[in-house]
């Protein structure tokens, strides 16, 4: 840790040409920040293609359990049986990889770790990541626990299958279920990785926000996306140690004998050795991450999402102090109503109530947020740019999902909800639906900034309206079939008389989920023609405010070729009465713009004048 | 970042705050430590609270080896306060000494474990009480390795002259993290004791 190194030089120098190296040091081993965004970015991408694909297998067998499905056997081989059916406990894994790979692999590195890494120098003001080195680090880190989990998906006894809460004793007992033999081992260590490689990454976040912000940018005036990467990085940092002690433990339990969540298991009628240990203490550590895990995965998507629609209703940004203030909030509750997930696992209903109460406070920051949205378009010059649908899509999203969880909050209502299809529901939509529009909000926003040319306006609208109706018809009924009874993670329901009602509605959930999935072959096309072919872009191509749109149309190595940008301004004046243009960016300064400031801003300028001197130079060179 | 700018014009943006950032990262490292050790602690608790649970005596050597590591505390400083003042062979010593500590200390929580061991508390077998206890100190120790490293490091790097009262950062650095180290033992230490009987 102590050799990490900052590599920072002010001025003008050698920035606006790039450092000479060569194809490693460039694309592979690089310490620069957005070329590590576009390595997460990328392996998000590939991440989120197998995952989709997984969810698509299983979403055959429960929308089509007569069907012979055996000319999947090329790819799935012996997981198809001899009757061309898909084996029970490959659909177990399945759905735990599909868990896994998206929350955490897509909607955790592939979000945080593109974004954050992309934007957070940019807009900041700073020349790179507080350590490169670090965030190199993070990076493969991140790869190698993606080479494991994915080597994990084709090994004979097949990957982990407990779900990717994974719940000991089921994924301490590879007699429970073939997965939690080596394919669980292999789970845990991609997770020790991955946890690893957060942390690094997470490090280098908060110590880039807090140390190496340009001059002028205060807290007061961060724009939002930072302020969500920040907050996002502070909660990782704080909850993913947890994951790694439980894990440990978990590891302990399975490799040594020990039981600290084993107890009086049976098996076959003989009893294991283990006692004394117990599984409801695995999922309070768990939850302790797992649930401000749900708001590391969401909060850059309403980080972004904010910017976007800022930009593009052409409006300031409606209560920027309560949006901040909401997600410091969620921020500090999302660490105290984990036991929402436990509660039909025995715990005290006293302590239930205690946490119903605080999961329901939740609610109050989320809905604020929603309003400050929705007055921020109110009456805007809307924009409908790909990236401004893709983040009202999220909005809508939000809201649809959000509701549900007062629902699921109320420990008496979730005895008949909790692990049924409403619980998949509520956090497809408002946990990977949203975040994952998020995303491609982003995507379609800074891909002008990451690639130097402009994506398809026509395709991104096609992707975005087959994905947004296909996201509805996949987890709306859902709704439905979870409050009729439907538990999750079943393979089949033939079996059930009562469980037999919804099969048409399940036939049409999975052909709805082919669409959509198949919708995204349209984004992948136009996201890699565009890099090659897109239309060039300028420098500023959504006139926006904040300082990335500053740099040249693709910032080289140390982002500003003369001196960094200072900033006098919050990032959302847009259309401010008396201005000519309907946006001014950050680094104006007021006596630039005499025509539109306020009393309070003209005071800024007397003050200027009265002291009569008129250039400072300012001697940044930092001492090494 | 010692560099002072005075601004003449108050419209000119303020510098805005900023820290050493190794310094910082290592203070970010710390947090990531305690809460590993706060779950655990937490995770004992709670487990605790659902009976079941083995009482049995810590084992004497826990004394002896918190003895060690605040003594070794008082070498870090030392160490530190004699780079302040330039007496580089001075600062070699005590880097020597803490370490030498450092490793008395492991061999101490070694120790401990085998007087559980003969007296029949092993990691496997006996109660979660047993297992929750040797993870504890285990982790604690391999946390301590780290902390070695670091101060072999740093004892290479003033062999280098690279520490001297001009070059204080690592040095600080290295002694924060021993300190914390020990800090965390204290704790967990405490800990042990306020929840075995
Ligand atoms: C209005 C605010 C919210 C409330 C009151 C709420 C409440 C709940 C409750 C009580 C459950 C447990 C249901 C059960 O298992 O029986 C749950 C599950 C879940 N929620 Fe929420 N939620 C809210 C918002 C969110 C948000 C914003 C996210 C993500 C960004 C999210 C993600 C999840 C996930 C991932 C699960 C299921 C985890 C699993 O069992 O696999 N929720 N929610
Ligand atoms: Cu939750």
């Amino acid at each position: 840790m102590a050799t990490a190194d900052i590599h920072i030089t002010e001025g003008g120098h050698d920035h606006d040409h790039d450092h000479h190296g060569n194809f490693w040091t460039t694309y592979v081993f690089s310490t620069d920040h957005k070329m590590i965004a576009k390595q997460y970015l990328l392996t998000g991408i590939f991440w989120a293609l197998i995952g989709g694909t997984l969810s698509v297998i299983f979403r055959l067998q429960l929308g089509f359990p007569d069907a012979d499905i055996s000319w999947l056997e090329p790819l799935l081989g012996k997981w198809i049986t001899e009757q061309g059916k898909l084996d029970p406990e490959f659909y177990l894994a399945l759905v735990t990889m599909h868990g896994t790979i998206m929350v955490f692999f897509v909607l955790t590195a592939g979000l945080s770790g593109t974004f954050s890494n992309f934007l957070i120098p940019l807009q900041i003001g700073a020349r790179d990541m507080a350590s490169g080195f670090m965030n190199m680090l993070s990076y493969w880190a991140f790869f190698l626990s993606s080479v494991v989990m994915f080597i994990s998906l084709f090994i004979e006894t097949g990957p982990a299958s407990g779900g990717w809460v994974i719940y000991p004793p089921l994924s301490a007992l590879p007699q429970a279920v073939s997965g939690s033999g080596l394919g669980m081992t292999l789970w845990l260590v991609a997770m020790a990785l991955f946890i690893v490689s957060q942390l690094l990454g997470g490090v280098n976040y908060i110590a880039t926000v807090i140390n190496m912000r340009t001059h002028g940018m205060s807290f007061s005036k961060l724009p939002l996306t930072i302020w969500a990467f920040f907050l996002t990085a502070v909660i990782g940092l704080l909850s993913f140690p947890v994951l790694l002690s439980a894990a440990l433990l978990l590891i302990f339990d399975r490799s040594f004998g020990t039981s600290f969540y084993l107890s009086d298991i049976y098996i076959g009628g003989e009893a294991l050795p283990n006692q004394g240990g117990s599984p409801v203490l695995f999922q309070h550590l768990f939850w302790f991450l797992g649930h401000p895990e749900v708001y590391i995965v969401l909060l850059p998507a309403l980080g972004i999402t904010s910017e976007v629609v800022a930009t593009n209703s052409r409006k300031p940004i409606f209560g920027y102090k309560a949006m901040v203030g909401s997600m410091l909030f969620i921020a500090i509750l999302s660490f105290v109503v984990w036991a929402h997930h436990m509660f039909v696992s025995g715990m005290n209903p006293f302590l239930g109530s205690v946490f119903m109460l605080l999961t329901l406070i939740i609610a109050v920051p989320s809905a604020v947020k929603v309003f400050n949205y929705l007055t921020t378009l109110w009456r805007g010059n809307l924009r409908f740019t790909p990236a401004m649908l893709f983040a009202i899509g999220l909005v809508s999203f939000f809201i649809s999902g959000g509701l549900t969880g007062i629902f699921l909050g109320n420990s008496a209502i979730d005895i008949q909800l909790h692990d049924t299809y409403f619980v998949v529901a509520h956090f497809h939509l408002v946990m990977g639906s949203a975040s994952f529009f998020g995303m491609m909000c982003g995507i379609y926003h800074w891909f002008p900034k990451m690639f130097g040319r402009m994506m398809d306006n026509r395709l991104g609208y096609i992707h975005f309206w087959l994905t947004f109706a296909g996201v509805y018809m996949v987890f709306f009924p859902m709704h439905y079939i979870g409050i009729a009874g439907y538990p999750r993670r079943y393979y089949s329901f033939t079996n059930f008389d009562t469980l037999n009602s919804f099969s048409d509605l399940n036939m049409f959930v999975s052909i709805a989920a082919i669409i959509t999935f198949s919708a995204q072959v349209i984004f992948i096309f136009n996201f890699f023609h565009s890099i090659w072919r897109g239309r060039k872009a300028t420098a500023n191509p959504w006139e926006s405010n904040t300082l990335e749109w500053t740099t040249p149309v693709v910032p080289g190595h140390g982002n500003w070729p003369g001196e960094i940008p200072k900033v006098y301004r919050w990032p959302y004046d847009y259309s401010k009465p008396g201005s000519k243009e309907d946006f001014i960016p950050q680094h104006i300064p007021f006596s630039m713009t005499p025509e539109s400031n306020l009393p309070h801003e003209n005071e800024m300028i007397k003050l200027e004048k009265e002291e009569g001197v008129n250039v400072v130079v300012v001697d940044d060179r930092k001492g090494h | 970042m010692e560099m002072t700018s005075d601004f003449k014009i108050i419209e000119e943006p303020k510098k805005t705050l900023s820290m050493h950032p190794q310094k910082f990262a290592l203070w970010l490292f710390m947090i990531t430590v305690v809460m590993v050790f706060a779950a655990l602690t937490s995770a004992y608790i709670v487990r605790q609270a659902e009976g079941n649970w083995l009482v049995f005596e810590l084992p004497q050597t826990f004394w002896y080896s918190t003895a060690l590591i605040a003594v070794s505390s008082i070498t870090m400083h030392w160490a530190y306060l004699a780079a302040k003042k330039d007496n580089l062979d001075m600062v070699k010593v005590a880097i020597i000494i803490t370490t030498i500590l450092g490793l008395l200390f492991t061999a101490a929580q070694y120790h401990g474990w085998k007087v559980l061991a003969e007296e029949g508390y092993h990691f496997v077998g006996n109660n979660v009480s047993v297992s929750f206890l040797i993870v504890l100190v285990g982790l604690h120790v391999v946390h301590l390795v780290s902390g070695m490293i670091v101060l072999l490091v740093s004892l290479v790097s003033t062999f280098k002259y690279k520490v001297h009262s001009k070059n204080l950062n690592r040095l600080q650095m290295c002694m924060t993290y021993w300190h914390f180290l020990g800090g965390l033992w204290i704790y967990l230490f405490i800990f042990l004791l306020l929840n075995h009987n």
